[in-house]
C-alpha cells in the first residue's frame, strides 16, 4: 500500500493518453471499428459471445488472480441474474415474469447476483486453498440439479424462453451492431474496474491477503471480509455478463448453467491467463473462435475432445496461459506467476 | 490416555453426566425413535404426516443402499484427496468408465462377476497410469493437478460419449441376485388382521453388504497394516513420511489403484442396480465431492458418515419434497462448513 502511494507522488505527471498505454489504445481502436469489416455472424456469434464469456472469466480472473480462490462458480453467479431476468421481466413461458421494466429488472438481477455470488463466497472461505474449486463445483452442481427439478423458481428442465432485449432511445439492443457495442462497453467498463480496482487498497490488500493470509491477519486486516467483498465484485461483474447473456440468448435453462459451461468458464480463463484481466477475454475469444471453427476440422462433437486436450496442453506447458507464453517471449514483461510460491 | 482422563472429567461435570455420556443418551434415544418407526405399526396421524409407512422405510433403505454406493466411490476420492491433496475431479469419469466396461466384459462373457471384477482392475491400472504418468509431474501444484484432472475428466467424458453414444445401459445381475426380499417390517396390517411385510430388492442389499464389507476392509487395512499406517502417516505429515525413508510415490500408486479400482467397482455395481448414462459422472462427482466436504478428508469413517448424510437426504428429500430434494444436500454442506469446516471427521490444521 505505502509502496503504492510512494510511486505514485515520485512519477511525474503523466496525461491520460499516456497512463492508458500504447496497447490499450490500439485495442480500443481496433474494437470500436471491427463492426466496420466484421458481418453480423461475427459480430454475435463471435465478438458479442467472446466478450460476454471473457466478462464472466474476468470475474474468475478477479478471484483467482487477485484472491487465489479459483471458482468454479461463475457461470452460477451468471446463470442466477439471467433466471432473475427471466423471472422479474418478461418471458412467453407462461410462469412468473412479473413484467418489470429493463431499468428496474437489471440492477436488481445484477444485484442478486451479486449477493448470491458473496454467498457462495462466503461458504467457500470458511475453508482455503484448493477446497474452494471443491466447494464451489459442489454449489454449481447441485444449483444446475436444482434447477432441473424445480418448477416453481425455474421451470424445471425447459427454463424460460422468449426474453427479449430491450429497445430505448430508439435503438433495438438485440440487432447486432448496437448489441455489440453494448457487450464492448460493459466489458471495456469491467475490465477498467478490475484493473483499476488491483491497484486501488482494495485490491493491494486483496493480493497481500492471497500471497501471505496469516501476516495479514496477524496486522490486523479482516481476511474473511475482504474475500467476500472480492466475491461481491466478481458476483457483479458475472451478473452483467448473465443479463446479456440471456438477452443474446433469448432463453434460460439449466443446460446454461451445467457443470460443462461452469468448466467453460475456467478454461477460458486458464487458456487466456489468469495473472492480467485481458486474459479471460483473450481466451474466450481463441476458444470461441475454436468452438465455431473446429466442426471443420474434428467434426461437430468431437470439439469436446479437442478443447480438453488444448486445455491439458496449456495446463502442463504454461500455466499462466496464453499471456504466460506471451510473457515467456517478452521476458521482461513477465510478473509474478498467478501460483502463490509453494 | 484414560488414566489420564479420569480423575478429571467427573470432578468437571460435578456429578452428573460427561458430555461423552450425553451424547450417548441422545443417540441411543435417537436409535430407539428409528427403530420404532421401522418395527412398530403406525398410527393414522403418523401416516398422514409422513405419506405412508412404506414409503418412509423404502426411503430410509433406498437412502441407505445409495449411500453405500456413494461410499465406495467417495472412499477413493477422500484417500486420494488426503494423501496427495489431489483433489482429482476426473473421479465421476473413472466410476462411469468402469461402469461401460463392466457392461461390455458382463454382456458379452455373460458373467456378472467377472464384470465387476474387470470393473475393478482395468480402472485400477488406469488410476495407477494416471498417478504415474499425469500427477506425479505436477507434484506440490495442486492447483494444476486439478486443472489437469478437469481436462481428463473432460476429454473422457467425450470419448466414452464417442464409444458408447448417447444410451442408457442397464448391467444384467445374475439370477442369484434377482428376486426380493420380504424384510421383518411390517408396513400395514390388513382389515383380516393379516400384516404386510416389507420386500425389498435382494440385489439392493447385497449392494449394501459389499459396501460395509468393503468398508470394513478398508477400515483394517488403514488401520492394522504397515501400508495403512503409511497411508494414514502419509495424510498427516507427508513430508515427515518422505523423511522417514518411505517410498511415497510407491504408498501413492497404491492408493490410487484402490481408489480408482473402487470408482470402477461402484461403476459395476451401481451401473446393475440403476443405469449406465452419460451424466452419471458428474452425479457421483458431486456426491464425492459432498461426501468429503462433510465427512472431513482422509478419513473413511468421516466418508462413511458423509455418504450415510447425503444418500439419506437425496432419498427422503425425492419421496417428500421432490423438487427441493437436492437443497437438503446444500443445506448439510453449508451447515457442515459453517459449524466445522473441516468436516465431520476432519482434522483442524
Amino acid at each position: 500500500m505505502s509502496l503504492a502511494i510512494a510511486t505514485d507522488g515520485t512519477t511525474p505527471r503523466q496525461n491520460w493518453l499516456e497512463r492508458l498505454g500504447a496497447g490499450h489504445i490500439i485495442l480500443a481502436v481496433v474494437l470500436v471499428l471491427y463492426p466496420l469489416v466484421a458481418s453480423d455472424f461475427f459480430l454475435t456469434q463471435i465478438g458479442g459471445y467472446s466478450l460476454i464469456f471473457g466478462m464472466m472469466g474476468l470475474s474468475l480472473m478477479l478471484l483467482a488472480g487477485y484472491g487465489g480462490m479459483v471458482s468454479l462458480a461463475q457461470i452460477t453467479v451468471a446463470g442466477i441474474s439471467a433466471y432473475a431476468i427471466a423471472i422479474l421481466g418478461n418471458n412467453n413461458s407462461n410462469i412468473l415474469g412479473f413484467g418489470w421494466p429493463w431499468w428496474l429488472a437489471v440492477p436488481f438481477a445484477v444485484l442478486a447476483a451479486a449477493l448470491a455470488s458473496a454467498l457462495i463466497g462466503w461458504i467457500s472461505v470458511r475453508t482455503e486453498g484448493i477446497y474452494t474449486i471443491m466447494i464451489t463445483l459442489a454449489i454449481a452442481t447441485a444449483t444446475y440439479y436444482f434447477a432441473q427439478q424445480n418448477y416453481a423458481i425455474f421451470n424445471g428442465h425447459s427454463g424460460y424462453a422468449g426474453i427479449r432485449a430491450p429497445a430505448f432511445w430508439g435503438i433495438g439492443w438485440r440487432d447486432p451492431k448496437p448489441f455489440y457495442y453494448l457487450c464492448l462497453g460493459l466489458a471495456v467498463l469491467s475490465y477498467a474496474a478490475v484493473l483499476y480496482g488491483s491497484r486501488s487498497t482494495f485490491g493491494m490488500t486483496l493480493q497481500a491477503i492471497r500471497d501471505n493470509p496469516r501476516r495479514m491477519r496477524a496486522l490486523g486486516y479482516h481476511v474473511t471480509a475482504h474475500k467476500v467483498f472480492a466475491w461481491l465484485l466478481a458476483g457483479v461483474i458475472a451478473g452483467l455478463a448473465g443479463v446479456l447473456l440471456v438477452w443474446f440468448n433469448g432463453r434460460v435453462s439449466p443446460g446454461t448453467i451445467g457443470v460443462d459451461a461452469a468448466i467453460d468458464v475456467l478454461i477460458i480463463a486458464v487458456i487466456g491467463g489468469l495473472r492480467h484481466p485481458i486474459g479471460p477475454f483473450l481466451g474466450a475469444v481463441v476458444v470461441i473462435l475454436m468452438q465455431t471453427f473446429a466442426i471443420d476440422i474434428v467434426g461437430a462433437e468431437r470439439f469436446n475432445t479437442l478443447i480438453g486436450l488444448v486445455f491439458l496442453v496449456i495446463v502442463f506447458v504454461s500455466p499462466d496461459g496464453i499471456l504466460g507464453l506471451w510473457g515467456r517471449i517478452k521476458p521482461h514483461l513477465a510478473q509474478e506467476s498467478l501460483r502463490p510460491g509453494s | 490416555m484414560s488414566l489420564l482422563d479420569q480423575p478429571s472429567s467427573p470432578s468437571l461435570s460435578g456429578g452428573g453426566m460427561t458430555r461423552r455420556q450425553a451424547w450417548g443418551l441422545v443417540g441411543l434415544l435417537a436409535a430407539a425413535v428409528i427403530a420404532w418407526l421401522v418395527f412398530a405399526v403406525w398410527p393414522d396421524w403418523l401416516n398422514a404426516i409422513l405419506i405412508s409407512k412404506k414409503a418412509f422405510v423404502s426411503a430410509i433403505l433406498n437412502g441407505i443402499t445409495l449411500a453405500g454406493l456413494y461410499f465406495l466411490v467417495a472412499s477413493g476420492f477422500t484417500l486420494i484427496f488426503g494423501l496427495m491433496r489431489n483433489v482429482n475431479l476426473a473421479h465421476g469419469s473413472l466410476y462411469l468408465l468402469g461402469a461401460y466396461i463392466g457392461y461390455e466384459v458382463t454382456s458379452r462373457t455373460g458373467y456378472w462377476l467377472l464384470g465387476v471384477a474387470a470393473g475393478f482392475a482395468v480402472l485400477a491400472i488406469v488410476g495407477v497410469v494416471m498417478q504415474v504418468f499425469v500427477f506425479r509431474r505436477l507434484e506440490g501444484d495442486d492447483l494444476r493437478q486439478t486443472l489437469v484432472s478437469i481436462g481428463i475428466s473432460i476429454v473422457a467424458a467425450d470419448l466414452m460419449l464417442a464409444v458408447w453414444a448417447g444410451g442408457t445401459y442397464q448391467i444384467a445381475t445374475p439370477e442369484w441376485l434377482d428376486g426380493a426380499l420380504t424384510l421383518p417390517v411390517i408396513t400395514a396390517v390388513r382389515s383380516n388382521g393379516a400384516s404386510v411385510f416389507l420386500t425389498y430388492p435382494l440385489y439392493r442389499v447385497v449392494v449394501l453388504a459389499a459396501a460395509i464389507v468393503i468398508g470394513v476392509g478398508l477400515w483394517l487395512m488403514l488401520h492394522r497394516t504397515r501400508v495403512g499406517m503409511m497411508i494414514r502417516a502419509g495424510v498427516d505429515d507427508r513430508a515427515m513420511l518422505q523423511a522417514s525413508g518411505v517410498n511415497v510415490h510407491a504408498v501413492f500408486a497404491i492408493v490410487f489403484a484402490v481408489g480408482a479400482g473402487l470408482a470402477g467397482f461402484a461403476g459395476v455395481v451401481g451401473g446393475s442396480a440403476l443405469s449406465v448414462a452419460p451424466g452419471e459422472d458428474v452425479r457421483y462427482l458431486l456426491a464425492s465431492l459432498v461426501v468429503v466436504i462433510v465427512g472431513g478428508m482422509g478419513s473413511i469413517t468421516g466418508a462413511a458418515i458423509g455418504a450415510l448424510l447425503i444418500g439419506l437426504a437425496e432419498q427422503i428429500g425425492l419421496v417428500y419434497f421432490p423438487t427441493y430434494g437436492i437443497v437438503l444436500t446444500f443445506v448439510i454442506m453449508v451447515v457442515t462448513l459453517a459449524v466445522r469446516p473441516q468436516g465431520i471427521m476432519g482434522k483442524a490444521r
